[in-house]
């Protein structure tokens, strides 16, 4: 007869073990934070409720009455509510999308600027991000626009840079290839050109690893995205207009408006975020150790390879979750949009709030989209750096 | 910190409706007596409506409602607060309970006085959307504005019914839609925009106080659309809405009587009987607003009829120079109209 040491933890209460107190704490906090919603959910519908005011999404069915300009898909005030939030989104996706492709390649050069041996070179280079970063970017986006609008001539005393691109205080009035039926084929040999240049990308790449032979596969890929949809337009008989901007009564008709206000709100967001990009491009490639560079160099690598190939690569290990977090600054920035009136996402769900007065669901639908946005955004971006990330074995 | 601006509206709203206590009736009333001012949503800055002068004392149309408001609560038209608010923000300052009235040139329509809790007063100024465009244009017409560029505020009756008048008559427009008044009328001033929209008193007031040449600019013929301009509380108190609507009967009742601030201390010994009721020389009404007997009688002598208040905010001898149209007296064909003190 053995007793088990049974009683080893007999004299301790419950509340003195750590684990189950951190765990009592926890749902103490829990509760407390559930009990703290509950209160103000409670309040808030309460003091609708007394005001008369309804609480609820139905609002969303009525037509939207206001008018939205630009609009990247047909809009007219018959729409509604939704859809009119639709023109609002595609207008913050396209700022965010053209802004981060900007922002990056000039923060990269700044970047390469800032760790230019040349004295000058460098100085300017810090110059501006000092200038950039230490000012408030809805001070820039408003010098932006006013320099944009006024230094600019009315619409019928426009600068005309090249035939059919004119300049004026509307925006810039570009010509855009006019729509033929013929396009579809064309794009559809684009779509399998591309999709042949991965393939050959892959298959260069495999046999590179194996046979350590080097493959164009740069000109070989253009070619295959490029030649194929050239000849389906040649066959079709090169089918190509212009749409050009023509002087209407007020503004330029056809062709394509780049508006001040998108125009001022891109070129601030890019000149803005590229400063902090710069610096994080600038931290990465210092971060990579002098010895990796010094080994390509006496492996007798040109000095461009060795940034190319060398520094580069294992920089942008370092750099991609800062990255991450200037993006999402980016896209959360361009709700600035409101103030220089560009009608971005936020700019139009405003407007719906006031003409409905459904400020809470309103502030929802807004809370939830840049937070789909940025967790989009986040996890596009931590799928890259699990790519890019060393493998440690 | 600008930004704070843009986003501080709505999440001002917020929290005032998810933190604020309930407005429970009469609660108003005991809540501008225990602060000791009346606390009023005014414009940021629209002469002759509201607009700060040089020392920081906002003047106007509707800073006048604000300031009658406090005479008949307080005895004392300098008793006021007010808060400056773009026309995003005004609905919620009002409804989260930081102000107690909104007096911000704000058009009563059936939404508004249902659907977002807003109680009207009786209208301070009956006007009409406009549109203002530059001499050297040469238009003559708003019908001729189909593809301009058109400048106007967002959440706005304005930013609707322009949306309206180019459907019914088969034009476009592009809008440029700018928060803040300032922002907006520099975008018209500078050529961005070929028109700029809003109520016509509005227009008058931008190009008086706003543009370099005012006579550079000329106001179109056209009125698209009906915009009473009333003072508003929220749903819930019909003590204070009742002070408020009574304020503004008053400002009108006295005009009708020809009682003015300079000679209605000689009213007071009127045989009227009408006046005596209205001026608490015979008591009942006073009380029954829950207010002083002498309230008429203060509004009166410390902010004046509404023809005082209108010549001197707005009138012929302002540089808004708009004349009384349909907001003179009934007896004189316009629309202005006292419900009887009785």
């Amino acid at each position: 007869m053995t007793t088990a040491p049974t009683a080893t933890r007999r004299g301790f209460a419950w509340w003195n073990d750590e684990r189950s107190r951190a765990l009592l704490f926890q749902a103490l906090i829990l509760g407390a934070v559930i009990a703290a919603l509950a209160y103000l959910g409670r309040n808030a519908s309460a003091n609708l409720s007394q005001q008369g005011i309804s609480f609820g999404f139905g609002f969303l069915d009525h037509e939207a009455g206001f008018e939205i300009s630009p609009a990247l898909i047909p809009y007219t005030p018959a729409a509604s509510y939704p859809y009119a939030m639709l023109v609002g989104l595609l207008n913050t996706l396209m700022t965010a999308a053209i802004g981060i492709v900007f922002a990056t390649l000039l923060g990269l050069a700044v970047g390469l600027l800032r760790l230019s041996g040349n004295w000058l070179v460098g100085r300017l280079a810090l110059g501006y991000v000092e200038l950039m970063r230490n000012t408030p970017l809805v001070l820039q986006l408003f010098v932006w626009w006013n320099v944009l609008r006024i230094s600019a001539p009315g619409p019928r005393a426009a600068w005309q840079v090249v035939p059919g691109v004119f300049i004026s205080n509307r925006g810039v009035a570009l010509p855009v290839p006019a729509y033929d039926p013929g396009f579809r084929w064309v794009l559809g040999a684009l779509v399998i050109g591309i999709l042949a240049a991965i393939g050959l990308a892959h298959w260069a790449g495999l046999r590179r690893e194996r046979t350590g032979q080097p493959f164009p596969t740069l000109v070989a890929a253009l070619a295959l995205i490029v030649l194929p949809p050239a000849a389906v337009f040649v066959a079709l008989g090169a089918p190509f207009h212009l749409d050009m901007p023509k002087l209407g009564a007020f503004n330029f008709r056809g062709g394509v408006t780049v508006t001040p206000e998108f125009a001022a709100l891109v070129v601030g967001l890019v000149v803005y975020t590229a400063a902090f990009i710069g610096e994080i491009v600038r931290g990465s490639i210092q971060a990579v150790s002098r010895g990796q560079s010094e080994a390509a160099l006496a492996l007798g690598l040109k000095r461009r390879h060795v940034l190319g190939l060398v520094v580069l690569p294992q920089a942008v290990r370092t750099m991609i979750p800062p990255l991450t977090s200037e993006y999402l600054n980016l896209t959360k920035n361009s709700t600035l949009a409101v103030a220089i009136g560009f009608a971005d996402y936020f700019s139009v769900t405003n407007t719906i709030l006031n003409q409905t007065g459904h400020a809470i669901e309103a502030m929802t639908l807004v809370a939830a989209v840049y937070l789909s946005l940025s967790l989009s955004l986040s996890l596009l971006m931590n799928l890259y750096n699990r790519r890019m990330a060393l493998v440690e074995r | 910190m600008h930004g704070l601006r843009w986003f501080g509206g709505p999440m001002a709203a917020l929290l005032g409706l998810v933190w604020s206590g309930g407005a429970l009736a009469g609660a108003t009333l005991d809540g501008v007596k225990s602060r000791g001012v009346v606390t009023c949503a005014a414009n940021t800055g629209l002469a002759g409506f509201g607009m700060p002068d040089q020392q920081g004392n906002y003047k106007g149309l509707d800073a006048d409602t604000c300031r009658a408001v406090a005479a008949a609560v307080f005895g004392d038209a300098k008793k006021v607060k007010f808060i400056p608010t773009t026309t995003q923000q005004r609905f919620t300052v009002l409804q989260s309970g930081e102000a107690d009235i909104l007096t911000r040139n704000t058009t009563w329509t059936a939404l508004r006085d249902t659907e977002q809790g807003l109680n009207f007063a009786p209208v301070t100024y009956y006007d009409g959307q406009g549109f203002m465009v530059a001499k050297k244009t040469g238009i003559k017409s708003a019908k001729e504005l189909d593809g301009a560029t058109i400048c106007v505020q967002p959440g706005t009756t304005t930013e609707l019914n322009l949306a309206d008048y180019f459907r019914t008559n088969h034009m476009t427009f592009k809008p440029l839609v700018v928060e803040k008044l300032a922002e907006v009328e520099n975008a018209f001033f500078s050529g961005r925009c070929d028109a700029y929209t809003t109520d016509r008193s509005g227009l008058a007031a931008t190009r008086a106080g706003k543009a370099s040449n005012p006579d550079d600019y000329v106001i179109l013929p056209e009125i698209i659309s009906k915009e009473p301009l009333a003072p508003a509380v929220r749903h819930g108190d019909d003590e204070w809405f009742d002070i408020v609507k009574w304020t503004v009967f008053a400002m009108i009742g006295a005009e009708e009587k020809g009682i003015t601030s300079a000679n209605v201390d000689e009213a007071l010994k009127s045989d009227d009987p009408d006046v005596k009721r209205m001026l608490g020389v015979t008591p009942g009404i006073g009380k029954a607003l829950h207010l002083d007997e002498k309230w008429a009688y203060n509004i009166i002598k410390q902010v004046g009829n509404y023809g005082e208040v209108f010549e001197r905010n707005v009138g012929s001898n302002t540089p808004l120079k708009l004349d009384r149209g349909i907001n003179a007296l009934w007896t004189k064909g316009g629309l202005m109209y006292a419900m009887p003190f009785r």
